[in-house]
């Protein structure tokens, strides 16, 4: 025990020098852009199969701009990447990365509170002022786009496999169904778990109250309870839900239409009446960046209509700039065979461009900083992870 | 033999130990020995990531980790100890059959049993996972056959959770054991035959008092990383099998609750480290680290 | 390993072979233990076929579990994935410096414990002790703390320290069973025959310890290459090849991952058949 006694002491000896605070300062735009140029390169951290894997966006890019952009795939999850540059940006570093794109939610929020990331010119990016759906233009989490714009949106709502489940689900309640004990998939996530607890309860996540976060945390504790739940997934849900281990799950729309066109399944996505919660992946430009202009460049290139058409194509998540489904029209007037097919099959499916009727169902998330996290997320982890 | 030893042991030397030891021991210093201080002195800070953490002997960190999560510390000693009794019912058979009647083979099932950890343990986790899925190649025969019925399921269980531990951790427990039973004079045994007739006498007798350091030896090497695995439980579990090594993981990297993640750990560390202390003391560290090392 | 390379000289087996066919009255009873071992055996590489098997399954999607045919591709096309390289390369390059470093400090660290008495010693072993058994994940926690208090940025480098820490301990031991076990008349012939101490370490003692040096480094190659929780930790920006595989689950694993591990357990094979090669041309 005396190396016990030894290790406290140089714990006390060690303390004094605390832990700094991670905030940078505050820039403005202004100040931020001024004398900054562009360097003809940059690094872009994007997601796993956000992109054709031939990247022809970039191609068309590098053509027009003769930028060069090294692609990287390296964000699989919100938390560990921010987990990965938060300490760099800490100490005011490049992360290695001049464009990243992050989910709106907690570690978005805190990037911004934090000052880790550039100010965006809006002078520079006409093709976001004019082609970008208003939805996506002065959102909840980032008001006036002061930060980011949108790369690509989804719907996180119910998905279910007919296969083993024989009814038509429409609702939230169906997950609180003991019919599916032990068949249910829920997220680990604390924020999307919350969103359908408050939704069941009635509640818009936007406006709910600390009062309401509880309540959510005791709906979703009773559904654990009932045995209802099988697993509170991270991402790796849609193996599961295709072979059975699970019947219905939360889900997000884009996965369920590439798993439906890829594997041949014939999963049902629903946006449930109670209502589901719009979320998007979004652009941003770290404060570090070694070129910022060149990123800044290639964010404003993606709302091309033209280019964004040729994303969604790929990607199949909803697209912020909605002339794009003319430009797929019109491709797939002139395409024949599978080509054609596919075209049509992003261009009708609800997933890919929602109908005005689920856009109305749609809501935004609980606003969460570093300040009320404390209170919020606890909640919703004592319930997927204990 | 011992005493022969610690007289070869005894040869002096001034500075010559010193020099020898001194890059490890500041290696260790400064990467085993201050992280943990530093554990300790984190535990105790107050404050957020934007205004950054200072020192304020914040005891409520402690109360605040075990009030929250006394449910998963409980539950992870819980499977690690399950794991470690399969690992014994499994290892120790083998073990057993490779020393004393491997033969000329024994080498060749030592190395087949220590084979499959050339492969990632990632990856064999994720293999699992694979193979035990409600349809799988195992789950879905069977249920073809009519075995079993159309709802039974493994995967995200405490079943699974304890499998996959003890898969992961056996050679472990096989290693030592046999290291120990390998090493043992064959006289001793075959007088033991003579003395008790019974085959079960004589191993009850004479074998498995021998073979126990062994068997402390490989607990002592299992328990300790399967209660504190998370890698396995959030593969194969399910809905209530969280371990606390995935609370300190989300807390650390996922929610960055600095202090409160280290008041977790530091709980976590105590509990193990305490018990592994007294059960080392009372057999002496010496040899049960001497086990390990063959 | 040690056990692996010096079983193949103990005596003792053909000894208990004998004592057991001797004993009367169980002549060609069903040896249980061994249909035991199989079953266990079987259990063990249950996932390993799976993976092998499914390096060859010619998949259409990202998900790669049902079997849909066989194919050769993944193959010819096994670094498809530049990440999945450089992670794989960033794990070796880190598992040999830490088999290095580690290997040179545990060496040392051994050859004191083993041969000398001298203050801290017992310090020493119980904080190697403490390395080893502590969990990784308190480990990995703790590394973290500190490199946050010291405002340590992680990445490549802090893998590195990480690894060296706990993978020193285990050369540590392993070196100074040995030296313990080492007979010490062959030093002293070596003294009388008037060597310098210098040349006698040279030219006697090293050569006897390289079996323990080399197991010891293998054991921390081995332990560094399939790290996945301390590493998680302290890995910042940087892949590595668990890391890499555990990130890649929630998108589905490509064939290429199976390949690889089907080509990493393939030089395991070889090395180990070759070892055991060794090991019986050692022992006649």
């Amino acid at each position: 025990m005396l190396g016990l006694s030894t290790m406290t002491a140089a714990g006390l000896a060690l303390s004094a020098c605390g832990v700094e605070g991670q905030g940078g300062e505050s820039a403005t735009a202004e100040g931020f852009w001024d004398g900054k140029e562009s360097n003809g390169r940059l690094t872009f951290a994007n997601w796993p199969l956000y992109m054709d894997p031939d990247k022809p966006e970039l191609k068309a890019f590098t053509e027009e701009t003769g930028i060069k952009v090294d692609y990287d795939e390296a964000i699989q999850d919100n938390p560990s990447f921010f987990g990965k540059i938060q300490p760099m940006l800490a100490q005011s570093e490049p992360i290695g990365y001049d464009l990243m794109v992050l989910t709106n939610g907690i570690e978005l929020n805190k990037l911004m509170e934090l000052n880790y990331l550039a100010p965006l010119d809006h002078a520079k990016l006409p093709n976001f002022a004019e082609h970008a759906a208003d939805i996506y233009k002065n959102t909840s989490y980032d008001p006036g786009n002061r930060y980011t714009i949108p790369y690509a949106s989804g719907i996180t709502g119910i998905a279910y496999n007919p296969e083993y489940v024989d009814r038509e689900i429409t609702s939230i309640k169906d997950l609180w169904d003991t019919a599916f004990k032990d068949k249910v998939g829920m997220f680990a996530d604390p924020q999307e778990l919350a969103n359908f607890g408050l939704f069941y309860n009635g509640v818009k996540p936007a406006d709910s109250t600390e009062r309401d976060w509880i309540d959510a945390a005791d709906a979703l504790q009773e559904q654990r309870d009932k045995g209802l739940v099988r697993r509170y997934y991270s991402q790796d849900y849609i193996q599961p839900l295709s072979n059975g281990d699970i019947w219905m799950s939360m889900a997000w729309s884009g996965d369920i239409f590439q798993q439906n066109a890829e594997q041949g399944t014939n999963l049902q996505f629903v946006v449930p009446e109670e209502g589901a919660t719009l979320w998007s992946d979004n652009m941003m430009i770290p404060f570090t960046a070694k070129n910022p202009v060149d990123a800044l460049m290639l964010m404003d290139f993606f709302y091309d209509p033209e280019i964004a058409a040729g994303l969604t194509e790929y990607i199949n998540y909803i697209t912020p700039v909605p002339k794009s489904r003319e430009v797929l029209r019109d491709k797939a007037a002139k395409a024949s065979g599978e080509d054609k097919e596919w075209l049509e099959r992003v261009i009708d499916s609800p997933l890919v461009y929602p109908t005005d009727e689920d856009y109305e169902k749609l809501h935004n998330y609980v606003p969460i900083t570093s300040n009320n996290e404390e209170k919020f997320a606890p909640l919703f982890l004592s319930v997927s992870q204990s | 033999m011992a005493a022969t030893q610690a007289g070869k042991r005894g040869r002096t030397g001034r500075f010559a130990p010193y020099a020898l030891v001194l890059p490890g021991w500041v290696w260790l210093a400064l990467f085993f020995v201050a992280p943990i201080a530093s554990v300790v002195s984190m535990s105790l800070m107050t404050g957020s990531l934007g205004a950054g953490y200072s020192f304020t002997f914040e005891v409520g960190n402690y109360t605040r980790a075990l009030g929250l999560y006394w449910e998963q510390i409980l539950r992870s000693l819980l499977y690690g100890g399950l794991a470690t009794l399969l690992c014994i019912a499994i290892g120790y058979p083998v073990a057993y059959w490779i020393a004393f009647k491997g033969g000329a083979y024994k080498t060749t099932y030592l190395l087949l049993v220590l084979l499959p950890f050339f492969v990632s343990f990632v990856l064999r986790t994720i293999s699992w996972g694979f193979i035990l899925s409600d349809n799988g190649v195992i789950l879905g025969a069977l249920k073809g056959l009519g075995v079993l019925p159309a709802d039974f399921g493994v995967l995200n269980s405490a079943t699974a959770v304890v499998f996959g531990l003890a898969y992961n951790f056996l050679p472990f427990m096989v290693l030592p054991i046999y290291a120990v039973l390998e090493r043992m004079d064959h006289r001793v045994v075959e007088a033991a035959h003579d003395l008790y007739a019974g085959r079960v006498q004589a191993f009850v007798r004479v074998v498995l008092p021998m073979s126990l350091p062994g068997v402390f030896a490989g607990v002592i090497m299992v328990f300790i990383p399967t209660s504190a695995d998370y890698v396995t439980a959030t593969v194969l579990g399910g809905t209530g099998n969280t371990m606390i090594g995935k609370v300190i993981q989300t807390q650390y990297l996922v929610n960055n609750a600095y202090p409160l993640a280290a008041a977790i750990t530091f709980v976590l560390m105590a509990v193990l480290l305490i018990g592994i202390f007294s059960y080392a003391k009372a057999l002496g560290t010496e040899q049960v680290m001497e086990v390990q090392a063959r | 390993m040690t056990t692996a390379t010096e079983t193949g000289r103990t005596p003792g087996g053909a000894a208990a072979e004998r004592s057991a066919r001797r004993r009367g009255g169980e002549r060609r009873r069903p040896d249980w233990g061994k249909y035991f071992t199989w079953a266990v055996l079987c259990w063990l590489f249950a996932p390993i076929v799976f993976m092998v098997v499914f390096s060859f399954n010619d998949i259409k999607g990202r998900h790669n579990v049902t079997w849909e045919g066989f194919t050769l591709r993944w193959y010819s096309d096994a670094f498809a994935y530049p990440d999945l390289n450089v992670a794989l390369l960033n794990t070796i390059t880190i598992a040999v410096l830490t088999m290095l470093i580690a290997g040179f400090l545990g060496t040392l660290l051994g050859l004191a414990l083993g041969r000398y008495r001298f203050f801290g010693q017992s310090a020493t072993n119980l904080v190697m002790f403490s390395a080893i058994s502590a969990p990784e994940v308190v480990l990995g926690a703790s590394l973290l703390s500190m490199f946050l208090t010291m405002n340590i940025a992680v990445g490549y480098w802090t893998i590195l320290i990480a690894h060296v820490m706990f993978s020193v301990s285990f050369v540590a031991i392993t070196v100074r069973a040995r030296v313990l076990t080492m007979d010490p008349s062959v030093e002293e012939a070596a003294r009388d025959l008037g060597a310098t101490p210098l040349a006698t370490f040279r030219l006697v003692t090293l050569p006897l310890l390289v079996p323990a040096i080399t197991s010891g480094g293998l054991i921390a190659f081995a332990l560094s290459v399939d790290d996945y929780i301390i590493t998680s930790f302290v890995s910042g920006s940087t892949q590595t090849f668990p890391l890499w595989i555990w990130g890649a689950t929630r998108v589905g694993i490509p064939p290429q991952v199976n390949v690889m591990g089907t080509l990493i357990f393939g030089i395991g094979v070889l090395l180990a058949a070759g070892n055991m090669v060794l090991a019986r041309r050692r022992s006649r």
